[in-house]
């Protein structure tokens, strides 16, 4: 299974972001190869609808899952249409939660923070 | 770092000399102006170094090269937002009307419209002994939204290794965008509501608005003394409906003076000082409550 | 006779002045922009109301038709398109109604629909005709409603007051661009200074002519706001004193002119001024 999990650097050391949307990496991990590959999130610099573009990304990169401490309601909705399951975080740590994703031991995220859309919108 | 975040829904209701009291009266050490379109904070908090300057990009304008320009009319033909304009059988952008959608660039059939990127403010952080994230939108521009989030990524990255209690926050008027950006994150946020049926409206929206977030809420009502009857209505709501009541500052021309000389209006011996000194802790044990 | 009341920061009494001058005038027309908190019908109380939606146009997608070759997501740069699966996905909201999706679509899978973002209601109050502007919440952007509102330009009798929203944002722009006269209401703090200096250039930039009211003045303090408007030769139209009576009439949602004489006399003085300095503007210009 491939998950995805936003972060702030290139590294396994790395911290998990606070925002989906704007984090500026994300780490794609391969349950079964163990591989770890990082990609520029595009959709960071993005005006506004930030978190749709991330979850487009992330949707075409074949992620199966989500290690995410928030997620905004309208990339929340891509992922439900893709059929992509969103887990709460347990710490920063990336390691910690890969391990405690494949124990089972992750719940799926409920903090669905409503009308960040327009972020950077026109007002 | 906890923050408390001052926001009003309508605006002039004292906002900034709220905020720059509580500033001084906690002498807190990272505070941030979000009213990115109309930033105030500056003018009453002493600044001794300058200012980091960084440029804020907005969405893109469009640019038409008229030597490439074959004047077909297309991009004005099919622009939603009336931002060409054709004088002599020439066509230009009026930039302040254009929302940078790329329409223009992608039906020209010439290649001779480009979207340019477009400086749409600037974001300032003063490091001193204390940390000051602001910014300024430049005029005609509507990317506050964005702008916002990164007056607070600003603070927020300045303040990562220092160890700050807390950090004050000045929000902007409205229930818009801009404002749903500024309550991203924050611990608390203090509501300064105005005894007027302008004032009440505005309040119930933001209300609602920020009800939404998990956050905690108070409300304080300044210049009370204009209309005391409105100031009980706004007394009677928040007893109505659960909400902490934070305490009412009186009009004081004082007050005023202390502004206009640059001072937070704590600094001077007045009643609309001592006021919002109680204010100030009665808001800081909601707050602090587990 | 078409007039602008703008200012840089909320709370000055944009809202007051444009309802007080619109009261005293004969016969008037009075234009709510400030789309996103309109308080001006909550004085005016107008009556036999007509309510007419604002719609702008948003993208309908058929599926059968959509190859999912993606232009219409690549091009969206308010990223208002995704495609899940074998599926092209809106976000209405998140829509400027820019049109380039259907435009560029080659299979014609796009087409649009309205969307309602809020509606401009009419009504009248004594001489005041009286139009709002409300602007759903979460919605992108309030100009379609301002567009929609000043698509009346006003009877030939009718003195036209068009309330702004408060700043410079292109709200602003959209509201004042057709005024012929711009009243600038300052209050006289270092915040109302620096905010007046803020919209100073914005009717600059605008080529309109313009001058200022300063509010809530106090006898015998100083006005950084009238030293402002000296040092920089901007034309002083007049002084509303800071008025515990007037602010608790207004505070109570009343049209303090409608109320009493004095303040009656105050906004028709006003508006002579105001009457005198356009015609003079009109004059110059030709």
């Amino acid at each position: 299974m491939k998950i995805t999990l936003p972060v702030d650097k290139k590294s396994k050391d790395a911290n998990i972001s606070s925002n989906l949307g704007r984090a500026p990496y994300f780490l794609f991990y391969d349950t079964e190869t163990e591989e770890y590959n990082f990609m520029d999130n595009s959709a960071a610099s993005s005006q506004g609808g930030a978190g749709i573009k991330a979850a487009q990304n992330i949707l075409d990169n074949g992620a199966e899952a989500i290690i995410a401490p928030r997620c905004g309601q309208n990339a929340a909705n891509v992922f439900m249409t893709a059929e992509i399951k969103i887990y709460k975080n347990i710490s920063n740590s990336i390691s910690e939660n890969i391990a405690a994703l494949k124990e089972g031991k992750l719940t799926p995220l409920d903090d669905i923070h409503p009308g960040f859309h327009q972020h950077g919108g026109r007002q | 770092m906890k923050q408390l975040l001052i926001l009003s829904g309508k605006g002039g209701t004292g906002k900034t000399t709220v905020a720059s009291a509580f500033i001084q009266l906690a002498a807190a050490k990272a505070y941030a102006d979000c009213d990115v379109d109309a930033p105030n904070l500056h003018l009453v908090r002493p600044l001794a170094s300058p200012a980091k300057v960084a440029d804020y990009y907005g969405m893109g304008k469009a640019l038409i090269d008229e030597e490439t320009c074959i004047n077909c009319g297309s991009c004005r033909q099919h622009c939603r937002f009336e931002a060409i304009k054709e004088s002599d059988g020439k066509y230009e952008v009026d930039v302040f009307a254009c929302e940078g959608c790329g329409v223009c660039e992608a039906i020209c059939p010439v290649g001779a419209v480009v979207l340019q990127p477009d400086v749409a403010g600037e974001l300032r952080v003063y490091k001193d002994k204390d940390i000051f994230s602001t910014a300024r939108l430049k005029m005609g521009s509507g990317t506050s939204g964005k702008l916002v989030t990164e007056v607070k990524k600003q603070l927020k990255d300045e303040t990562e290794n220092l160890d700050i209690d807390l950090s004050v926050i000045d929000g902007s008027p409205g229930i818009g965008c801009p404002v749903i950006a500024s309550l991203s994150g924050v611990d608390m946020v203090l509501i300064v509501a105005e005894p007027s049926l302008s004032g009440i409206s505005d309040m119930e929206r933001i209300i609602k608005l920020a009800q939404g977030f998990s956050l905690k809420l108070a409300v304080c009502v300044n210049k009370y003394d204009t209309n005391p009857d409105l100031t009980h209505k706004i007394e009677a709501f928040c007893r109505e409906h659960g909400l902490p009541f934070a305490g009412k500052i009186p009009f004081d021309a004082k007050a005023l003076k202390a502004t206009n000389q640059g001072q937070s209006i704590i600094e001077v011996d007045c009643s609309a000082g001592r006021a919002v000194t109680e204010v100030y802790s009665n808001t800081m044990n909601v707050l602090n409550k587990e | 006779m078409k007039i602008a009341v703008l200012s840089g920061k909320g709370g000055t009494g944009k809202t007051l002045l444009s309802v007080n001058l619109a009261a005293v005038s004969p016969e008037s027309l009075y234009i709510d922009c400030d789309v996103e908190e309109p308080n001006g019908h909550l004085f005016f109380k107008p009556q036999d109301i007509k309510t007419e939606k604002v719609n702008v146009k948003i993208p309908q997608v058929d599926q059968e038709l959509c190859n999912g070759c993606r232009v219409c997501v690549d091009f969206c740069r308010f990223n208002a398109l995704v495609y899940v699966i074998d599926k092209l996905i809106v976000f209405n909201e998140i829509c400027h109604s820019c049109g380039g999706c259907r435009l560029l679509c080659r299979k014609k899978a796009i087409s649009e629909i309205d969307k309602e973002i809020g509606v401009v209601q009419s009504g009248k109050s004594e001489n005041v005709r009286v139009l709002t502007g409300i602007l759903k919440p979460g919605e992108p952007s309030g100009v379609p409603i301002i567009k929609k509102l000043l698509q009346d330009e006003g009877q030939e009798n009718e003195d036209v007051f068009i309330d702004c929203p408060p700043g410079s944002a292109c709200v602003v722009m959209e509201s004042i661009k057709d005024a012929d006269y711009c009243i600038l209401v300052a209050e006289p703090t270092i915040f109302g200074v620096h905010n007046l200096d803020m919209v100073y250039e914005l009717v600059r930039i605008f080529h309109i002519p313009y001058g200022v009211v300063l509010n809530k003045c106090l006898e015998e303090e100083e006005n950084p706001a009238e030293d402002y408007c000296l040092k920089n030769n901007i034309p002083i139209l007049g002084k509303i004193p800071f008025d515990i009576e007037l602010g608790r009439l207004n505070s109570n949602g009343e049209i303090v002119a409608r109320k009493q004489a004095k303040y009656r006399e105050l906004f028709q003085n006003l508006l002579n001024k105001v009457k005198k300095e356009v015609q003079h503007e009109t004059a110059s210009n030709t």
